[in-house]
């Protein structure tokens, strides 16, 4: 397999004031947070929006990708007059803590020498540990109170953990098809992966930048497995069914139309997601368990919380199942918080959040708009 | 636009008298500025008004997914959730009120939900229609079918209405739990309430809608 060059871009970013202690003991010296904005923050900075993006997401939401020139990953729900609409929200992503387009990470330089990089020496992260980055380049941004947290995936996760670290800081808060914490199905999948990284001889123990490798068989199964679960049995039915794309029985050639189908989602993931970042943050995503801090009392999270939630998932999502969303929304009724709930319907499965579901979208819209109503925002 | 000027803005009456009947006489027992939580709240048209009119904190819980997504796509507070499965994990003395109209008859466990009712808020406000109502007794009696009426409008074996009873069954249900009936009224779909009001045994014959506030004794 060919090993195409992660392309240098030069990403906005600012540089954490302080060191940042993560939940590992490590103190971070020096924590570089790479980040978009859309919109406009208003004179009294209470229509910030802070969107977390999922496991292989960045920051570039609602604008082409610099790596790989496509459109942003939202570009559906973020701009002008959508339901995150940038005429009135002034609306923020960042990279995570660990990820690889611009935040620190593996593969960004320990110190000052521009060829150390961190590698596997990179300290391992939690979701809690990129939310306090997350919160710390916020306020840097001069925003105290953020009028809405939301995100899909591994983004909601840090959505709970927002609203359960800072719940003064978070007006609003969305939590997407996600979970209250890793099931041991979740953790399978994502070790399925990260044994395959393993498995690829270019990986070299995790030093492959080094010699200017890329594990790039190993990284690409890694996003095959990954992809599956994103997607629902009906989806990929309605996609590729039994379709064959050429006659001849070869068992080392992709017969069957899905297979090759995957082969390409690995094959482009390679090209702009680094596999170190990829260990990080599946680790990440597997620790995570909010009730683990609150003696096992998801409700524990939010107590006293006076944040407005509106939890959504999709019906046909098997990868953070509505039964988890469901208990997101139970717990928070436990805790006294003001809750919507909704469960989409749509055959997507857990890319749902990503694709075009007008309920979806009306349903985000919408509650954004009766939270504003609450906040006093200018229309 | 605050809370205050919008009270003064909109078009209040207006609102209110296209409410649905039930609604509207449970809008009339409720405080301003309370806590409500209305199970089977459908699009929200009651927890709406309670929060542009009453100032009240009013969320719902709702059933049908497509009535939710209405509901919190209209910038409501409502939950996807049922009254048999999803009341026992809010804390107790959450709200001051408590409404279930037109779903009692529906529930699985009518008792429970009830008791979960007032574990959870002050006041309880329950609205069914009467299965004691003359034309219903009428319509057995002569007919020997179970009665379909304007109210009770599905035949037996597609009836969401699993457990129908009539206000005389409310009351000694009421009795038995140890719940103090605050206030009753029966009305019918004209929403005219006399000359039977303070009558149980006439308000069973010819109330269509019963409307109780229960509290704990």
């Amino acid at each position: 397999m060919d090993q195409p060059e992660l392309p240098v871009v030069d990403h906005q970013h600012l540089v954490l004031d302080g060191p940042l202690m993560l939940d590992c003991g490590t103190e971070l010296a020096r924590v570089r947070i790479a980040y978009r904005t859309y919109g406009t923050l208003n004179a009294a900075r209470s229509n910030a929006i802070l969107i977390c993006h999922a496991l292989t997401g960045d920051q570039y939401v609602a604008e082409p990708h610099p790596v790989t020139g496509k459109g942003g990953w939202w570009d559906m729900v973020v701009g002008p007059g959508l339901p995150i609409d940038t005429d009135r929200y002034f609306v923020i992503c960042s990279n995570v803590l660990g990820g690889c387009m611009g935040s620190t990470g593996a593969r960004t330089p320990k110190a000052d020498d521009p060829t150390d990089l961190w590698g596997t020496d990179f300290p391992p992260v939690t979701i809690r540990d990129m939310v306090r980055a997350q919160k710390r380049m916020v306020e840097q941004l001069g925003i105290a109170r953020l009028f809405a947290v939301i995100g899909g995936s591994m983004g909601g996760m840090q959505v709970l953990q927002w609203a359960a670290s800072y719940p003064e800081a978070v007006f609003a808060a969305v939590p997407i098809a996600t979970a209250p914490y890793h099931s041991a199905q979740n953790i399978a999948f994502n070790e399925v992966g990260r044994q395959s990284i393993f498995a690829d001889a270019d990986w070299e123990q995790g030093r492959y930048w080094q010699s200017g490798k890329i594990p790039a068989r190993g990284l690409s199964v890694a996003r095959m497995v990954a992809h599956i679960t994103y997607l629902s049995e009906e989806a990929l039915t309605r996609k590729f069914g039994r379709r064959m794309r050429g006659a001849s029985l070869a068992v080392f050639n992709d017969i069957f139309e899905v297979e090759s189908y995957l082969r390409h989602q690995g094959s482009t993931f390679v090209r702009r997601f680094d596999a170190n970042s990829y260990l990080t943050i599946t680790r990440a995503c597997d620790w995570f368990d909010l009730a683990s801090d609150y003696d096992s009392n998801l409700s524990g999270a939010f107590a006293g919380t006076r944040t407005r939630y509106c939890v959504i998932s999709f019906t046909s999502d098997w990868l953070y199942p509505t039964s988890g969303n469901r208990a997101v929304a139970r717990a928070l009724n436990g805790a006294g918080a003001n809750v919507s709930f909704v469960e989409i319907a749509s055959d997507k499965g857990h890319d749902a959040f990503l694709l075009d579901e007008p309920d979806f979208h009306r349903t985000l819209g919408g509650f954004l708009k009766g939270c504003a109503d609450h906040a006093g925002l200018a229309p | 636009m605050n809370d205050a000027s919008r009270v003064a803005t909109e078009p209040v009456r207006y609102v209110a008298k296209n409410m649905r009947l039930d609604l509207r006489l449970i809008a009339e027992m409720i405080a301003p500025g309370a806590r409500v939580l209305d199970i089977g709240c459908g699009d929200g048209t009651l927890i709406e008004y309670l929060y542009r009119t009453h100032g009240c904190d009013a969320r719902g819980i709702e059933i049908d997914m497509a009535e939710v997504t209405r509901a919190v796509a209209h910038g409501l507070p409502v939950m996807h959730g049922d009254a048999d499965n999803d009341l026992s994990q809010y804390p107790d003395g959450s709200f001051d009120y408590v409404v279930l109209s037109r779903t009692l008859q529906a529930v699985e466990r009518p008792r429970e939900v009830l008791r979960q009712m007032l574990r959870i808020g002050r006041h309880a406000l329950v609205s069914f229609p009467n299965f004691g109502h003359w034309e219903l007794r009428w319509k057995l009696l002569w007919t020997g079918r179970m009665p379909n009426t304007t109210v009770w409008g599905k035949p037996w074996y597609e009836t969401p209405n699993i457990h129908p009873c009539t206000i005389q069954d409310f009351f000694d249900l009421a009795s038995r739990e140890g719940y103090e009936v605050e206030k009753w009224l029966a009305v019918d779909e004209g929403g005219q309430r006399s000359p039977w009001r303070r009558f149980p045994a006439l308000a069973n014959m010819f109330g269509e809608q019963a409307l109780f506030q229960l509290r704990k004794a």
